[in-house]
């Protein structure tokens, strides 16, 4: 939690500080009250006194009333907003440091880990901030002062008090012990009860097919006998909370008192009305204490999760990305240039090689493609062009100049990328396609989205081009989403389309038409595809197999169907013989 | 004499923040969630008692404290000192009930938490066995989210939530009726002026409480769409950077942060207002009984020691204040919680069947289509007028472009959903006359997506079925090609798969195939089963699934028209209906849509990763 701290700003400090002021004030205020019962409980008892002695005690005690509240406002006001701002600015700080990784960094996390941590743990931060810190603070000094207060007014008092709160810090703690680490356990529970429902939800039909009902029943009673018994647990332990601090506190007034009559009655007579006062003060400021250590206890049951949460934030904000760009604007006069000159890339901390010993050079207008099973290394291949990740050694080069010496948006502003999974993003089709630089020329986008065959389905929406889109794209289908995210690239108009295995979910037609027209209409650039049909590559101007990260043949269709035993495979797989025989 | 009780809430350690929700049909629901607890009223009941008596006990705990006060100031001036004597035994009276009310609060606390868990655990289970009874048709319009959180989330909130608001209802209604009647028993004047201060503070919290709601609902409003905005952000890095997008998403990131932050501190703000102007309700109270019991002891009408018992009673008194409001607010939101519950358990569920006795003995596996027709909506018919004749043992193949309806005739066959119109017979019998798992017994079913469980490799082979042999498991295993690297796993069998399963797609398909041979049921479908597997894995699947059909009638659903070349019937699907049917020679020869489909290209894909079902 600490670590939470060295990210305030001077100003945050400042409000800080003056919340601890507001809040030493309302203490100030709170511990003179009783004083004043004192005074009201002595002019009662002293004959004689008059009522307006009355009236003005009572009026400095509103006073006091009215300035605690002021404080403990401003306190909250300052808080609220020092919370506030710091968790805007840490949300904001984690998202630039995440928008900064490379995908090597983001795996060390995993994205929805990143999620997490930039949404609920800065949550659980501010909440602490916001409610815990005050407290956090306000507790021992309440404590402090009132002890100082009433310090020397009675021995035997203090003892009360005093086993009091250690019998109170004892039960609670014990009760603490035992439920904590029953809380962390139900969270698991309850991940457990989930996974067994969400596998029934998803295996619907399987089940069903299975006639597998009351397996399935047989696995969810016992997730959910086991939550339960866990959560009968907890609940009644923490049952013994209230009842257990109810009667410490009664009872501390109770032998308040009881002392107190035993006290007054030995004293001697000129004493004995002092020593009420003092009994009656005491039982009020006593009460302060018991509630600050009480307060003290509830925090350390919140603490730990926001500390583990301000660790985890912690880690992303010191992770260093990995990828430092250079600062060339353009190549050396060359365009749509793809070299790879021994390229190697392992996984951090993996054994194997991902890509081993990587080749082979692209030319303006040429297409590309590559080929092999899962697993063998295409994307990883095609993700070391824009530098979502660096190769372990070899170098690349674009338009001869080593991709290490760009600039960041110089190098990716001449590629055209689509993902393996088409990314949608929620907004209107036209910001989906007129997307980031891409310029927002209303006619490019149209020409684009008939390049990607997707011109009918796109005019036959509702608002044709500025229909709504769904977060994720769930109002498309498979191969919609992968035309727009196709005409997305179309419309930037690069030096060079990196396809990864994205025309998987379109049709056979769909996919030849889109490439014809895509070639007509973009001559000069370079094509790389990714692909596991045959049939979409046949017509590329080199093959590159790939095979557990090595190039296992180059070369066009018909000359790696003669020399390279992989690609046939793949090729007999999907082809018949006649059909090998005539392409 | 400050008010800072701060009960401990369930839920642990930084309970959730209460987002407020108001239930549609208030008195319906509760009505229900009345009628669901029925069998545990009697301990509801016991403990609203209990809780009761414990809070009246601990009203007229005071009253006491008032006596041992006025016992000591008599002393004080009196000759012969306080009396002791009645000190003490004012005292012990004091401990017992201190002591009995404490231990009926357990005891409530320890029923309520009992019988809110046994009723918890009761729902949880009613809705996971209600989603084997509901037609597949239902989870067409629900998300697997959507479901799961009422397993989970309703039902927690339910737990936590009536537990607390019943008892802290009829406790603080209690406590604040009965300090109100020992109040004015006491002294009228104090109460009227305890009354009149604390109805000023409850108008300030009511005010307060309407404010922070709204609050509230505009914080968790932009957090959504902020939690959105992260989400989708993050998980389309690349395609961000790829396009120098970060610009744009920092400027929306930074507009909603803003946002956030000006209805964060305010939700915080206002809502963290509440514990002071509590504070400050009893501070007010504490000091007007301070000043007007001092007049009043001053001039006679009461005793000190009502002073004193009247800064508890204010304390009894406001207490309760907050706690009803809250408790109203929490019985709002187990009602609202119940309510998507009880709209989960009544949705309409598949038709009894136990009436249905006819079995099939000694199956063939002929199946016929009659005249079927039907739409997965009203009026939206997708298969118009299907029939088709299929023979003990054929390898039928259902070909066809997307949205053609192929995987809905396996839907009708397995009666997920039901026919509109004719009917479907196997071996002569209309599959509505037996049962749906008589049906399913029928048949084994490979999917396009494998689903596989946590749990073991074994576990997920053997599945449901009972009494199964590791030499049969072992033997489905070679026949898949999957025992060599099970063979090459540490754990073998044993090894557990789960979300990072150590499977690749393709031997996640070999596991689902080995668990159809496993049950080893008469007749088979294969709905895409290797279309998200690589062509070279194919192959080995292709195989396995030979071994697999052979001698069964089978159905197959393709994509991949070079794979089922082979088959015995080829049905041609276009728009809902059998447009040819024949062997693919013959088809071909038609030069017809089928040769279309071939020639177009030798691999004809449907749309892969979309619904499996349209």
């Amino acid at each position: 939690m600490l670590k939470a701290f060295k990210y305030f700003t001077t100003r945050e400090w400042i409000m800080a500080i003056l919340a601890l002021c507001f809040i030493v004030s309302q203490i100030y205020f709170d511990l003179e009250l009783p004083d004043y019962t004192m005074e009201i409980t002595m002019l009662t008892q002293t004959p004689g006194s008059s009522i307006s002695e009355i009236w003005i005690t009572g009026g400095y005690m509103m006073l006091c009333t009215l300035a605690s509240i002021a404080s403990s406002i401003a306190m909250g006001y300052i808080m609220a907003k020092l919370a506030a701002g710091f968790s805007q600015r840490m949300r904001s700080l984690m998202f630039n440091q995440v928008e900064s990784f490379s995908l090597e960094d983001i795996n060390k996390f995993s994205t929805s880990s990143l999620i997490t941590r930039s949404t609920n743990d800065i949550r659980q931060v501010q909440m602490f901030l916001t409610m815990g810190l005050a407290l956090f603070v306000k507790a021992p000094i309440t404590a402090i002062w009132a002890v100082i207060k009433i310090y020397g007014k009675g021995f035997e008092w203090s003892i009360a008090t005093l086993i009091t709160i250690v019998c109170l810090v004892i039960i609670v703690g014990f009760i603490m012990i035992f439920v904590v680490p029953k809380f962390r356990k139900m969270q698991q529970l309850t991940d457990n009860l989930n996974r067994v429902t969400r596998e029934q939800l998803m295996g619907v039909r399987v089940i069903r097919a299975y006639n597998a009902e009351n397996y399935q029943k047989n696995k969810f009673e016992v997730a959910n006998h086991d939550l339960t018994k866990t959560q009968l647990f907890t609940g009644r332990t923490m049952a013994l909370m209230m009842p257990t601090m109810t009667i410490l506190m009664n009872g501390l007034s109770l032998s308040i008192y009881w002392i107190g009559a035993h006290l007054i009655n030995k004293a001697a007579l000129s004493d004995k009305l002092q020593i009420f006062g003092d009994m009656v003060i005491f039982g009020t400021y006593a009460m302060q204490i018991v509630m600050s250590f009480l307060m003290l206890v509830m925090i350390f049951m919140f603490l730990p999760r926001a500390s583990v949460s301000a660790k985890r934030i912690n880690e992303v904000l010191t992770q260093k990305p990995s990828i430092i760009f250079g600062n060339k604007l353009d190549g050396n006069g060359k365009r749509g240039e793809i070299v790879f000159n021994n390229v190697n890339y392992k996984y951090p901390d993996a054994e194997d090689c991902v890509l081993q010993g990587i080749s082979f050079s692209a030319n303006q207008g040429e297409t590309i493609a590559i080929i092999g099973a899962t697993g063998s290394g295409k994307s990883t291949l095609v993700n070391l062009i824009p530098r979502f990740c660096d190769p372990t050694s070899g170098e690349i080069y674009i338009d001869g100049i080593n991709i290490l010496e760009y600039e960041e948006k110089a190098l990716r502003k001449k590629i055209g990328y689509v993902s393996q999974r088409p990314v949608i993003f929620k907004g209107t089709l036209f910001d989906n396609i007129n997307f980031g630089d891409n310029g927002s020329d209303e006619t490019n986008v149209k020409d684009a989205i008939a390049i990607a065959q997707s011109k009918d389905f796109v005019e036959n929406l509702d608002k044709n081009y500025f229909s709504e889109v769904a977060q994720g794209g769930t109002n498309l289908s498979g191969g919609q989403k992968q035309r727009i995210a196709i005409a997305r690239a179309i419309a930037r108009k690069p030096e060079m389309y990196i396809f990864d295995d994205s025309f998987s979910a379109l049709d056979f037609k769909t996919d030849k038409a889109l490439r014809n027209a895509l070639r007509e209409a973009t001559e000069d650039a370079t094509c790389l595809i990714v692909a596991q049909r045959i049939g979409t590559i046949l017509d590329a101007d080199k093959i590159i197999v790939l095979d557990e990260g090595r190039i296992v043949g180059i070369g066009s269709h018909r000359e790696l169907l003669d020399n390279c035993s992989v690609y046939r495979e793949i090729a007999e797989s999907q082809l018949s013989q006649e059909e090998l025989n005539n392409v | 004499m400050s008010n800072k009780m701060m009960g401990p809430r369930p839920g642990g350690p930084g309970g959730r923040m209460a987002t407020f929700e108001k239930p549609k049909n208030f008195k319906e629901t509760i009505y229900k969630l009345f009628s669901y607890c029925k069998s545990w009223f009697p301990v509801i009941i016991i403990s609203l008692v209990l809780a009761i008596v414990a809070t009246i006990l601990s009203t007229l705990g005071p009253d006491k404290i008032k006596d041992i006060t006025n016992t000591i100031t008599n002393g004080i001036t009196s000759p012969n000192g306080i009396d002791i004597k009645e000190v003490t035994t004012i005292g012990y009276i004091l401990i017992a009930m201190y002591v009995s009310s404490g231990l009926l609060s357990y005891i409530v606390s320890f029923l309520m938490a009992t019988s809110t868990q046994n009723i918890s655990k009761r729902m949880r289970g009613d809705i996971a066995s209600k989603i084997n009874r509901l037609p597949l048709s239902y989870f067409d319009k629900a998300t697997t989210g959507d479901v799961l959180s009422r397993v989970t989330n309703d039902v927690d909130t339910i737990g936590q939530t009536m537990n607390h608001s019943v008892t802290t209802l009829v406790s603080a209604i209690t406590s604040f009726l009965g300090a109100g009647i020992m109040m004015f028993i006491t002294s009228w004047q104090l109460a009227l002026t305890a009354i009149a201060s604390s109805l000023l503070g409850f108008v300030i919290i009511s005010i307060t409480m309407k404010f922070s709601q709204n609050q509230f609902k505009e914080q968790q409003n932009k957090l959504g769409a902020i939690g959105g905005h992260i989400e989708e952000i993050y998980s389309g890095h690349n395609v961000v950077k790829a396009y120098n997008a970060d610009e744009s998403a920092k400027t929306k990131f930074e507009n909603i942060n803003n946002a956030l932050y000006a209805s964060a501190w305010k939700s915080q703000f206002i809502s963290g207002l509440m514990m002071p102007l509590m504070t400050f309700i009893s501070n007010l109270g504490y000091v007007a009984v301070c000043v007007i019991g001092a007049v009043l002891t001053m001039n006679g009408v009461i005793s000190f020691g009502v002073i004193i018992a009247f800064m508890m009673y204010i304390r009894l008194f406001t207490q309760p204040l907050t706690q009803i409001a809250q408790g109203m607010q929490n019985l709002q939101t187990t009602v609202a919680a119940s309510e998507r519950v009880f709209e989960f358990l009544n949705e309409k569920e598949l038709a009894n069947e136990n009436a249905k006795f006819q079995k099939f003995e000694n199956i063939r596996g002929d199946v016929e289509f009659k005249h079927v027709k039907f739409g997965y909506i009203e009026g939206h018919t997708i298969i118009n007028d299907f029939s088709a004749k299929i023979s003990s043992g054929q390898k039928v193949a259902i070909v066809g472009p997307t949205g053609a309806g192929k995987t809905t005739l396996v839907n009708l066959l397995m009666r997920f959903y039901e026919v509109e119109d004719g009917e479907i017979l196997v071996d002569g019998i209309n599959i509505k006359d037996v049962t749906r798992s008589e049906l399913h017994n029928q048949f084994g079913m490979v999917l396009q997506d494998t689903w596989l469980f946590e749990g073991t490799i074994r576990e997920n082979i053997v599945y449901s079925k009972e009494n199964v042999k590791d030499a049969d498991v072992r033997a489905a295993c070679k026949a898949v090609g999957l025992w060599h690297y099970i063979k090459t796993l540490p754990e073998g069998l044993n090894t557990i798969l789960n979300e990072k399963a150590n499977l690749s797609n393709g031997q996640r398909q070999l596991v689902t195939i080995a668990r159809t041979m496993i049950k080893n049921n008469p007749m088979l479908i294969l709905d895409e089963a290797t279309s998200s597997v690589d062509t070279r894995t194919e192959i080995i699947i292709q195989k396995a699934m030979d071994k697999l059909l052979s001698g069964r009638t089978s159905f197959i659903i393709a994509h991949r028209l070079s794979t089922i070349k082979n088959a015995d019937l080829i049905l041609v699907m276009r728009d809902g209906d059998i447009v040819e049917s024949g062997k693919h020679e013959e088809l071909l020869s038609h030069n017809n849509f089928y040769s279309e489909l071939y020639n177009s290209q030798f691999s004809f894909s449907s749309e892969q990763g979309g619904q499996s079902v349209i």
